[in-house]
C-alpha cells in the first residue's frame, strides 16, 4: 500500500502522484490529511482503492473509469461527472450537482446531499450508473434525468428537514428514483409518476442496497424495513408541444 | 467613468467568520482560508472586510480612498475639508508585492461630518452616504472603497495572497472578516471591481452574477444611490442600506425581500405569513436578486450568509465555540478550524443570521 501526503500539497503535485502510482500498477492508495484539493481521481481508469483522508475539493472522480475511491469524511461539489465506470464511497455528506451526466459505476453516500443530485444522470442496458444517498436531498434531485438509478434513503434523524426538496425529477425523461419513505406529488415534476414498486424494483433494490450496506457497515433488513415509492416519467415527450402554439 | 455602464458578471470564491463573543482575530486566519480557494479566481481580484481594526478611532468614520492620480487626492480632499472634521489622514500602510507592481494611491482618513454642513434633518448617515456617491461618481480617479466605522475593506487587482501581503492583512486584528477571490468574466478587472463592495458598514462579497442589476439600479437610482463601480455586487451592498438603515427592515425580512420565496411557496403559507411575504414582495419587487448567487454580508452587529433561491452558487457553513465560518467550500473552513461542532449547508434563500454578542 502505497500513503501519501497530501498536506498543502497543489492539486496538480498530488494527482499527479496519484497517477504515476496507478501507472506503476499501485492497488491500494491512502491519500493523507487531503484538503481542498481538486479533480482527485479524474480520468483514472484501472482497478486501484484510493482511500481518501480528509475533505477531498471539487470536481471528485470526473470521467472516471474503474478505480474506487472511498472518503473517510465530507466531500464538496461536483462528484463523479461524466464518470464511467468505479466506485466512489462517501462515508459523510456530500454537496451539489452530483453525478452529473454520470454513465455509469455507482456513487454511495452515507450522509446527505445538496442540491441538483443526479442531474443528467443516464444510462443505457447494463451500462448504467447508480447514485444511493443515505441521508436527505435538496431540490432538484433527479433534474433532467435520462437514466440510471437514484436511491434516497433518509435514514438519520433529519431534524426537521424534508427527506428530498422541491422539483423532484423536474425534466425527467428516462431512469427511475426509488424514495425511502412517502412522496408529495405537489414536489415532483410535471412528468414524474409516483407508483409502488413491483417485484423487478424490489430486487434492483435489494441488490443495491446490499452492496450499499456492506460499504457502510448497515443491516440491510433495517433498511429494506420501511417501504419505497419509484419514480419514472409518465411521458415520453412532455414538451412536444412547448414551441407548437 | 461612465456609471450608466450596464453589464455585471462575475464569479468568485467567498469566505468569513465571526467570533460571537468579540474576539478579535488577527487576519492571518481569513487569508489562509482564502487562500486555499486560490483557484476559484483569477488574480483579477481579491480583498477583506474586517470589523474591530479601529478601537482607537471607533467614533469616527474610516474612510479609505483610492486615487487613481495623486493630483486627484487635492480635489477630494478639499471637499472633505470642507464637509468633516479629519481626526487623522494617513497612507494606508502597504508593503512592496512584486505581482503588484502598479496600485493607486491608497490613502485612509478618520472623520465626523461638520455639524453646521447637516442641513435639515439629515442624518449623519445619510450625509455619508451622500459623500460617497458624490466623490465617486463626480470626483474622476477617487473611489471611497470603504466608509464604515471601526471597519475597513482592503481590496485590489492581485491574488488573495498577494493582496493580502500588499495590504499587511495579517496586521489586523477584527472579530468579524470576510474575503473574497474574483473571477471577472465581462466587467473589467479593476482595484474598484474588486471585493469587498462597502457603504457605511455594510460589506458584501459575493460569488454568481446578479441578473436583476438593471431593474435594481434603477430602484436605487430613485433613491439617491450612485452605481459607479462596474459590477453587479454593488447593488446588493446599496440595498442593504436602503432596506436595513433607511427602511428599518429587520435583517430577516431585508433577506425574504432579496432573496424571496417563489409564490408557489408563498402560496402554500399560513394565511398570516402569506399576506406579510405577499406585501413584501409587492413593495420590494425592484429590490429582488435574481440569478445565482452566495453573498456574505458583514455589518456592525453581525456577519449574514444567503444564496439564490434555487442554490446556483456554493455555501458552507461550519461553527465551533463562539466562532461561525461561511465559505463556498468546506475545505476553506477547515484550513483554519479542522474540527468544526457542525458543519450543514444552508438551504437555497435561507439566510444564515450570526449576531454579535453585547
Amino acid at each position: 500500500m502505497l500513503e501519501i501526503d497530501a498536506k498543502g500539497a497543489y492539486y496538480r503535485d498530488l494527482n499527479r502522484q496519484v497517477r504515476e502510482a496507478v501507472a506503476r500498477g499501485e492497488k491500494e492508495i491512502r491519500l493523507k490529511n487531503v484538503n481542498g484539493q481538486y479533480y482527485i481521481g479524474d480520468g483514472l481508469r484501472g482497478a486501484s482503492v484510493i482511500t481518501i483522508e480528509g475533505v477531498p475539493g471539487n470536481d471528485l472522480a470526473a470521467f472516471m473509469d474503474g478505480p474506487t475511491l472511498r472518503v473517510k469524511g465530507n466531500a464538496q461539489d461536483n462528484i463523479a461527472n461524466t464518470m464511467n465506470s468505479g466506485k466512489v464511497i462517501i462515508e459523510g455528506n456530500a454537496g451539489d450537482v452530483l453525478g452529473y451526466g454520470m454513465r455509469g459505476g455507482k456513487l454511495h453516500i452515507r450522509g446527505s446531499v445538496g442540491y441538483r443530485v443526479g442531474i443528467h444522470m443516464k444510462g443505457m442496458k447494463k451500462q448504467a450508473p447508480t447514485i444511493i444517498v443515505g441521508g436527505c436531498a435538496g431540490d432538484f434531485f433527479g433534474e433532467y434525468m435520462a437514466g440510471g438509478v437514484l436511491i434516497l434513503l433518509g435514514l438519520d434523524d433529519r431534524d426537521g428537514a424534508p427527506l428530498v426538496g422541491d422539483y423532484l425529477g423536474t425534466g425527467m425523461h428516462g431512469g427511475v428514483i426509488y424514495v425511502r419513505g412517502e412522496v408529495d406529488k405537489d414536489i415532483c415534476g410535471a412528468e414524474v409518476g409516483v407508483m409502488d414498486p413491483d417485484d423487478e424494483d424490489r430486487k434492483v433494490l435489494m441488490e443495491s442496497l446490499t452492496e450499499y450496506c456492506k460499504d457502510f457497515g448497515l443491516e440491510l433488513e433495517e433498511v429494506m424495513k420501511k417501504g419505497f415509492k419509484k419514480l419514472v416519467p409518465v411521458s415520453s415527450r412532455p414538451y412536444g408541444n412547448l414551441y407548437a402554439y | 467613468m461612465d456609471h450608466d455602464y450596464q453589464k455585471d458578471i462575475s464569479g468568485c470564491g467567498l469566505t468569513g467568520l465571526i467570533s460571537r463573543k468579540r474576539q478579535r482575530k488577527s487576519g492571518g486566519d481569513i487569508v489562509k482560508s482564502l487562500c486555499l480557494m486560490n483557484d476559484r479566481g483569477n488574480g483579477l481580484g481579491a480583498g477583506y472586510a474586517a470589523y474591530g481594526i479601529y478601537p482607537e478611532f471607533k467614533d469616527f468614520y474610516a474612510f479609505h480612498i483610492m486615487y487613481d492620480d495623486p493630483s486627484v487626492r487635492w480635489t477630494a480632499e478639499e471637499y472633505l475639508r470642507n464637509n468633516y472634521h479629519i481626526e487623522k489622514i494617513e497612507e494606508i500602510p502597504t508593503f512592496p508585492v512584486k505581482a503588484i507592481p502598479i496600485s493607486p494611491l491608497l490613502v485612509r482618513y478618520f472623520m465626523r461630518p461638520l455639524k453646521d454642513k447637516m442641513v435639515g434633518d439629515v442624518q449623519e448617515e445619510d450625509f455619508v452616504v451622500n459623500s460617497v456617491m458624490k466623490v465617486n461618481s463626480e470626483i474622476e480617479g477617487a473611489y471611497i472603497f470603504s466608509s464604515g466605522k471601526n471597519m475597513g475593506a482592503f481590496k485590489g487587482v492581485g491574488n488573495p495572497c498577494d493582496i493580502a501581503e500588499f495590504f499587511r492583512i495579517e496586521e489586523y486584528e477584527g472579530y468579524i472578516w470576510t474575503a473574497h477571490t474574483r473571477f471577472p468574466t465581462n466587467t473589467p478587472g479593476w482595484w474598484g471591481g474588486a471585493h469587498p463592495f462597502t457603504l457605511l458598514d455594510w460589506s458584501i462579497v459575493h460569488n454568481g452574477e446578479i441578473s436583476s442589476y438593471g431593474i435594481n439600479k434603477r430602484y436605487l437610482e430613485m433613491y439617491g444611490y450612485r452605481l459607479t463601480l462596474l459590477t453587479d455586487t454593488e447593488v446588493a451592498a446599496y440595498l442593504l442600506d436602503l432596506l436595513i438603515r433607511r427602511h428599518g427592515l429587520d435583517i430577516p425580512t431585508a433577506c425574504a425581500a432579496l432573496a424571496a420565496p417563489f409564490w408557489k411557496k408563498i402560496d402554500a403559507m399560513d394565511p398570516e405569513e402569506r399576506e406579510a411575504l405577499t406585501a413584501l414582495r409587492l413593495t420590494y419587487g425592484s429590490a429582488l436578486l435574481n440569478g445565482p448567487f452566495s453573498i456574505l454580508f458583514g455589518h456592525s452587529k453581525g456577519l449574514v450568509g444567503i444564496n439564490d433561491r434555487i442554490k446556483l452558487r456554493p455555501l458552507v457553513a461550519a461553527s465551533k465555540d463562539d466562532m461561525v465560518y461561511m465559505a463556498s467550500e468546506e475545505s476553506a473552513i477547515r484550513a483554519i478550524c479542522p474540527s468544526p461542532e457542525k458543519v450543514w449547508a444552508p438551504r437555497a434563500g435561507d439566510p444564515v443570521i450570526v449576531e454579535l454578542e453585547d
